[in-house]
């Protein structure tokens, strides 16, 4: 079996101006998005009080509310979570009240209703104290990848594929964020887990192709860098395509799977994979030329051994 | 020519082997198991008398065990079946507790793993999970670090207040403002004589002058920033030691207790549901409580015969017989500043140094001056419980708030001693800032969840790899194979907390570790088609696909390690698994399968063709 059977390099380079447009435009609209709806955040994040509870059958959903806000409580938050039996209960910290014995009240509460009463499944409470740590801890774990990123990539082959491959693939985080916006889908740890571990995995992806630019850079000699970068990207392609393939597999075996806690964390997976392959692959590899990658700086060496032979 | 060398094959081999050893032990599974640990946190648990004592009692009621085992604070013992299991505790819980009214320790049932025994004696255990596996509760404390200050800025406001009085220096007030204590003066020459005697009395205080006035000079001190560390670090080990007192009580199989950054307290309970019962437990305060020992012959025969005199109370001493304490309490555990084990200045004998506050140390000099020769008790009181932590000989009048208990101790000992007397007194308040319950029915199905995801994505991935590779899939498929049993053994063998987050990181890891194989075989695949015999194809697609795979996978790693430094909780059990994973992955990928490839083709001299699936030239077409 061979799916690739590609006679001449595919020239992509030809329509970089298109990919990077088409790119700037889906940044622009995720940038919007996150700006006009903001993400939907965690408790993780926000701090209060989340109670995940069971029941034996279907369990509506008013009588619960109704229960809850008789108790004095606000801005109170009840959904279903994956079926109709379990119901998720979430509240604000407030000052005026001890926080630390909300989700107690919360199920003496539930078993007073009128109802059999629920079991009690989980329960998360968060201080505001932590809540703010975890965002600024959250955004220097990004910084601290891209400046790592950078570094590595600027030793190993050149300054230029280091920015060109961390401007790509920051794009995918921002576009990743701008569905979680736009869905208003729940922004928890895990899902900034998976931006981050969806950033370090969508460079590999320059990485493979620029080892190969590099490689070309130096067989090739009449390619202009254009064509070295097609012929690269093309000589790759087996190996993206087989790869991703292979990793959304297995994300897609937890999207089916691994149930609601799992299910946002490999969804930011799955955005993160489709358009990590669209932008280290034909983002990055244009903005490397624009930034001006020469062949000069891959065999420099060479040449000088060439110029004292003759 | 390829072909590895013996070395190589062999430590391969042996590494493989070692990922089997310490993956076997999350097959065994469960078995059921009692627990006795102490209830008191003035008796030790002497875990090798203790295992005899539960040996014993079993052997006397005929009950068979699968072993008992024994850590630093507690006795576990296991058993064919939860009947014999339940049997089994009613037999030690008489046989340790004698008076149910008044437990010593605590019997509980719990669950052990039923790996053998030559496994646990290696080390080998199973993966430990985390609670959103298991179930259980993760609380998340904060000491109150601001009201510490508060508390110790306040006895500081007494001592100088004494300390000016008993060197005659005549101030206009002193009081606490904010984090600092304020000193008045009416006179340059008396604010000078307080500056030195503050001086000369401790280097805790950083003294600095501020003029309101003529006739309004202050002397502003606060504490140095070296002893308001020592203070922070005093007050979260000391929580820390109250908690793992309090915890054991609730006979939690492997509770932790942990610091997190500076100021908070990780306390996780694994299996247990009350959280209600749990939070009364981490917040109940224990006291002191210095009194006199009733030493009247006579009055303790009387008292043991069932008559006690007017205003005393029968107590145990700590490790000894009964005792006879008056009620009138003499100094509580607020008084007590300090209690430190060290060494007789004289005799270097263990010792327990106390420091009182100044009040305290009046009050102290006070008693011990009207009754030397006598005995005085340190009780500790629990649950509206108190026993004796130590009952010394007053041997002379003692002033200045320094106080020494020596003689008859070890070193353990001391500490010991030194420890409860701190449970009793200064603890920093605590707040719960983050707790997370889940439920039993959870946690299981969690683990369903997990692995049926990383199952299933397995076995898609391995068939679409032995379709697409052939024989060379098949090698792809077994590295993989190999590099799952290695993460998993690596886990077990750190005992690193597993979590649903940290299933995903394993699946995760897998799907991204396939790509090693992926490159090495399209570049396998490149030189066959440029026009390679296959042996000289093999060894240069390893080779080539080497320095990427090397490149990717740093840059994973990088992620990866960022993730683990800056992450929490969830975030970090994810973090955890997948760096591991990343170094797995390149072991298996790159060295397990050469090692098979070389196997199936490299001893042979001619090969016509690889097993590697089609490959299309394009002259051919």
């Amino acid at each position: 079996m061979e799916f690739f059977r590609i006679k001449k390099d595919i020239p992509f380079m030809r329509h970089s101006l298109v990919f990077n447009a088409i790119s700037f435009a889906t940044f622009l609209l995720a940038v919007f998005f996150i700006a006009t709806r903001g993400l939907h955040l965690s408790v993780e994040f926000t701090g209060g009080t989340l109670v995940e509870v069971i029941y034996t059958e279907a369990q509506p959903l008013e009588p619960i509310r109704t229960a809850l806000a008789a108790d004095g409580n606000t801005d109170i938050l009840v959904q279903h979570f994956g079926s109709a039996r379990d119901v998720l209960i979430r509240l604000p910290n407030r000052d005026d009240v001890d926080s630390n014995g909300i989700a107690d009240r919360v199920m003496a509460t539930l078993h007073k209703m009128d109802a059999p009463a629920p079991e009690l499944r989980r329960v998360e409470f968060v201080g505001p104290q932590v809540g703010k740590e975890l965002a600024s801890d959250g955004a220097m774990a990004l910084l601290l990848v891209i400046i790592g990123i950078v570094v590595y990539l600027a030793l190993r082959f050149e300054w230029r594929l280091g920015v060109a491959t961390i401007v790509a693939n920051l794009h995918d985080v921002i576009i990743i964020l701008g569905f979680f916006a736009f869905f208003q889908w729940e922004f928890s740890l895990a899902v900034l887990a998976a931006t981050l571990a969806v950033l370090g995995y969508s460079v590999n992806e320059s990485v493979v192709i620029f080892d190969r630019v590099r490689e070309t850079f130096r067989k090739k000699r009449g390619y202009t860098t254009e064509q070295v970068v097609d012929h690269a990207i093309t000589s790759t392609i087996s190996r993206t395509v087989i790869t991703h393939g292979s990793t959304q597999m297995m994300v897609l075996s937890m999207l089916i799977f691994g149930g609601e806690t799992l299910f946002y964390f490999s969804l930011a997976l799955t955005i993160g994979i489709c358009f990590g392959i669209y932008s280290s692959v034909l983002v990055a590899s244009p903005l490397a030329i624009w930034l001006g990658m020469k062949r000069e700086q891959f065999v420099k060496v060479k040449k000088e051994k060439e110029e004292a032979v003759v | 020519m390829n072909r590895y060398p013996l070395w190589k094959n062999l430590m391969i081999g042996l590494v493989l082997l070692w990922g089997l050893i310490y993956t076997l032990p999350n097959f065994y599974g469960e078995v059921p198991a009692v627990q006795v640990s102490s209830a008191k946190a003035t008796l030790r648990l002497d875990p090798a008398a203790a295992s005899d004592r539960v040996a014993n009692a079993l052997k006397d009621a005929g009950i068979e065990h699968d072993g008992i085992f024994s850590d630093a604070g507690s006795v576990r013992a296991r058993f064919a079946s939860t009947d014999i299991q339940l049997r089994a505790k009613d037999v030690i819980e008489r046989a340790f507790n004698p008076d149910a009214e008044d437990p010593s320790y605590v019997v509980a049932l719990n669950l052990l793993p039923a790996s053998p025994a030559w496994l646990t004696a290696i080390h080998a255990l199973p993966m430990y999970l985390g609670l959103d596996l298991r179930g259980g509760v993760h609380f998340l404390l904060e000491v109150d670090m601001p009201g510490a200050l508060t508390k110790r800025l306040d006895s500081t406001t007494g001592d100088l207040r004494t300390l000016m009085r008993d060197k005659n220096v005549r101030h206009a007030g002193i009081s606490r403002e904010g984090n600092t204590v304020v000193i008045r003066f009416r006179e340059a020459a008396q604010r000078e004589a307080g500056r030195r005697a503050i001086q000369d009395n401790t280097a805790d205080l950083q003294l600095s002058d501020r003029d309101a006035g003529a006739d309004d000079l202050r002397l502003v001190a606060t504490l140095t920033p070296q002893a308001q560390q020592t203070m922070r670090d005093f007050a979260i080990k000391q929580n820390i030691t109250t908690l793992h007192n309090r915890i054991n009580e609730l006979g939690v199989a492997e509770p932790v207790i942990q610091q997190q950054g500076a100021d908070r307290i990780v306390v996780q309970l694994p299996g247990v549901q009350d959280v209600a019962k749990a939070k009364d437990i981490l917040g109940r305060t224990a006291t002191l409580e210095v009194r006199m020992v009733d030493d009247t012959p006579g009055a303790i025969e009387s008292a043991l015969a069932g008559n006690i005199p007017f205003g005393t109370e029968l107590y145990s001493e700590r490790g000894g017989g009964p005792l006879l304490v008056r009620k009138q309490v003499v100094l509580t555990g607020d008084r007590l500043t300090d209690a430190q084990p060290g060494f007789d200045g004289q005799t270097n004998e263990p010792a327990v140094h106390l420091t009182l506050d100044a009040a305290g140390a009046r009050i102290f000099r006070d008693v011990t001056r009207e009754s030397v020769g006598k005995r005085m008790a340190i009780l500790l009181i629990e649950k509206g419980k108190g026993e004796v932590v130590t009952a010394p000989v007053i041997r002379t009048e003692i002033g200045g708030g320094r106080v020494q208990i020596s003689g008859r101790m070890t070193t353990t000992e001391a500490n010991d001693v030194a420890l409860l007397l701190r449970a009793g007194s200064l603890a920093a308040p605590m707040e719960i800032i983050e707790e997370r319950t889940v439920g039993p029915s959870l946690g299981a199905d969690n683990i369903t969840k997990g692995f049926n995801s990383t199952l299933w994505g397995f076995v898609a991935i391995a068939v679409f790899m032995c379709l697409y590779y052939a024989l060379f899939g098949v090698v792809s498929s077994i590295a993989l194979a190999a590099n799952l049993l290695l993460l998993v053994a690596l886990l077990s063998l750190l005992q690193a907390t597993l979590t649903l987050p940290g299933i995903a990181a394993m699946a995760l890891t897998l799907g991204m570790a396939i790509d090693a194989n992926v490159l090495i075989n399209e570049r396998i695949r490149e030189e066959l088609r440029n026009g390679s015999s296959p042996q000289a194809a093999i060894a240069a697609g390893y080779e080539r696909a080497g320095s990427t795979i090397l490149d990717s996978n740093v840059t994973s790693l990088i992620a990866g390690i960022a993730l683990l430094v800056f992450g929490s909780g969830p975030v970090r059990g994810f973090a955890v698994v997948h760096c591991l994973g990343i170094l797995t992955s390149m072991f298996s990928a790159i060295l397990v399968s050469r090692m098979l490839i070389n196997f199936i083709y490299g001893r042979r001299r001619k090969i016509d063709s690889l097993s590697i699936g089609q490959v299309w030239k394009p002259d051919s077409n």
